[in-house]
């Protein structure tokens, strides 16, 4: 018995230690970013001497032009949530279609969406920004640097998962429910938005959460789509450019870095249980 | 209107607004990108009369730049050593998490919390601790006094900063590939380990006998997704070494921890030379659609072992 007790505590001391140590990068920013740029080079590991200083930071990277922190988080906040919406409703829709209507025709668009998971990003990187060019010449529509282009082009990367997440849960759902609801005298319509969209909540908990972790943190894409110097910023851009134009000012560095962390660590621990449901359920597609 | 065109029409209206999504950001873009890999794109060759057909000229001279197989190289080597230690901690973690610890339900949590911050985020960080912290606590620690040497900086060299790649990537992945162990470890029935404990079993038997075995399944998860994610890897890469510091091969300077990734990037912007980033992107493709394949044929043998 006293030895499973002291295996225990080990345990406990073991994990307490990893805890330390995974917390510790995050304790880092949240000190450095109450110091001054003297303090922060030449005792970075200290105690800050005026907490007073975070205020000060805060307010010079809120206000800073390289950062421009409320319009860079609307802007996050903007191209996240729309894609989020857009990828949810269309994805299920598209899904349910690919479902319930069984020719080769709906085999081969299921198979391509999910053969294009291989696909890397790297590959239609470039082509994406001249094809986006020219479709921008030929209709007037500006793709590049906007929102639309941005929000389409996270529709069309976040399709091939999503879909294949809700191919999987509608297969399980009965069709003697959509066949009562005809009888009822439903249009093929009605049945998906009426009665099937909404049985898909767990499903769409887990799309939201994949794909929000994924546009919300991503760098390249908006790199490239949206590009630097562009009125449009994402945080993880804004970050970017004020590290490369205050190169070694770490304490506004880790302010800007403090920042950006917070919205996602306040959504987590809102949401925690969704989060890592839905991120299991997505490493095993 | 009759039922079967009715359900017709809803079928490609339903599909409509994704598919055209899909064609504009992935199928064409696809199809030009593999296309262009066998040209002389560039940004300016594009529109006028020099834009034509070289065969396999870019794939040539991107497999006789050293930069291009140095990177191939560093990456190979960033995988390994990565899959490796962000399985080994997020498996220890995933034990002691699931053991009687008072504050499991805290712990869990901690070590998720790397995983929602994006790497660029991530990569500055620690490019602070690294470059900042470390060499203070040599200051500090009279014993450490080393630490503070601006040689013994970590990302000075080209064999310590990829091991700093490696401890930030392992922060960043183990909480996630943690959580999937946990659910795997949790499946196990209890009364497996109830009857093994029985028969005299010690927690190290029953963590080889029963544990192990029992979550296969996940390990097939685990390893091919952290093979995949760390060879594509980018954000990290960028914001902790940008892939210096730099070195020579075969006499020409190149860069010292820089990932295929990376290096199709900067082969496009950098080096101003977009058709052969495409070629190297094209390689870079084919190397995770073998991975994938292979993942699939291994899910399938296991399938029918089950």
């Amino acid at each position: 018995m006293s030895n499973r007790r002291l295996g225990i505590f080990i345990a406990e001391l073991v994990t307490a230690l990893f805890f330390i140590l995974f917390m510790f990068p995050f304790y880092l920013v949240l000190i450095n970013s109450a110091k001054t740029a003297f303090e922060v080079t030449q005792y970075p590991l200290t105690w800050p001497a005026k907490w007073g200083n975070l205020i000060d930071n805060i307010v010079k990277i809120w206000t800073s032009e390289a950062v421009r922190y409320p319009s860079s988080l609307v802007a996050s906040a903007i191209i996240t949530s729309l894609s989020l919406v857009l990828i949810n409703l269309l994805s299920a829709q598209a899904g349910w279609a690919l479902v319930r209507t069984k020719n080769v025709i709906s085999n081969v668009i299921f198979f391509i969406f999910v053969a294009a998971m291989v696909i890397p990003f790297q590959i239609v990187m470039f082509p994406l920004l001249s094809w986006f060019r020219m479709t921008t010449l030929a209709t007037g529509i500006p793709l590049l640097r906007t929102y639309q282009g941005i929000i389409l082009a996270y529709i069309g990367f976040g399709a091939s998962l999503s879909i294949f997440m809700f191919h999987g849960f509608i297969k399980s759902i009965p069709l003697e429910l959509e066949e009562a609801a005809t009888i009822d005298g439903c249009k093929r319509h009605q049945i998906f938005y009426e009665i099937i969209f909404p049985i898909l909540t767990p499903i769409q908990a887990t799309v939201m959460v994949l794909n929000g972790i994924w546009i919300w943190n991503d760098y390249l894409l908006p790199l490239l789509v949206l590009g630097k110097g562009n009125d449009i910023m994402t945080l993880p851009l804004a970050v970017s450019n004020f590290a490369g134009a205050f190169v070694k000012q770490w304490d506004l560095i880790l302010t800007a870095i403090l920042l950006a962390m917070i919205p996602v660590i306040i959504f987590f621990l809102f949401a925690q249980k969704y989060i890592v449901k839905g991120m299991i359920a997505g490493s095993i597609k | 209107m009759t039922k079967k065109s009715e359900s017709n029409l809803v079928f490609w209206l339903f599909l409509a607004p994704v598919l055209f999504a899909f064609l504009m950001v992935m199928v064409i873009p696809f199809i030009m990108g593999s296309f262009y890999a066998f040209t002389n794109w560039s940004s300016s060759a594009k529109l006028d009369g020099g834009f034509r057909f070289v065969g396999f000229e870019n794939f040539v001279k991107s497999f006789q730049d050293p930069s291009f197989l140095y990177a191939f190289g560093v990456t190979f080597v960033y995988t390994i050593l990565n899959m490796f230690f962000i399985n080994l901690v997020a498996f220890a973690l995933a034990l002691l998490v699931t053991s009687e610890l008072r504050l499991k339900h805290i712990y869990r949590v901690g070590f998720f919390v790397p995983n929602l911050i994006g790497g660029l985020i991530l990569g500055y960080i620690w490019q602070f601790i690294f470059n900042n912290a470390i060499p203070s606590l040599g200051n500090l620690i009279p014993a450490l006094k080393f630490l503070s040497d601006p040689n013994n900086l970590m990302l000075s060299k080209n064999t310590s900063a990829l091991i700093a790649m490696v401890i930030v990537g392992t922060w960043q992945y183990a909480g996630y590939i943690m959580m999937i162990y946990i659910a795997a470890i949790e499946n196990v029935p209890q009364e497996l380990h109830e009857a093994a404990k029985i028969d005299g079993a010690t927690p190290w038997i029953r963590l080889k006998a029963i544990t192990i075995p029992m979550a296969a399944q996940a390990f097939t998860v685990t390893i091919f997704l952290t093979l995949v994610n760390s060879f594509k890897q980018f954000d990290v890469n960028v914001s902790l070494t940008s892939g210096g510091p730099s070195t020579m091969l075969f006499g020409k300077p190149i860069l010292g921890t820089e990932l295929i990734a990376l290096n199709i990037y900067n082969t496009a912007f950098i080096s101003n030379n977009l058709a052969q980033g495409q070629a190297r992107a094209v390689v870079f493709f084919l190397v995770l659609a073998i991975i994938s394949i292979i993942q699939v044929y291994v899910n399938k043998k296991k399938e029918i072992e089950l």
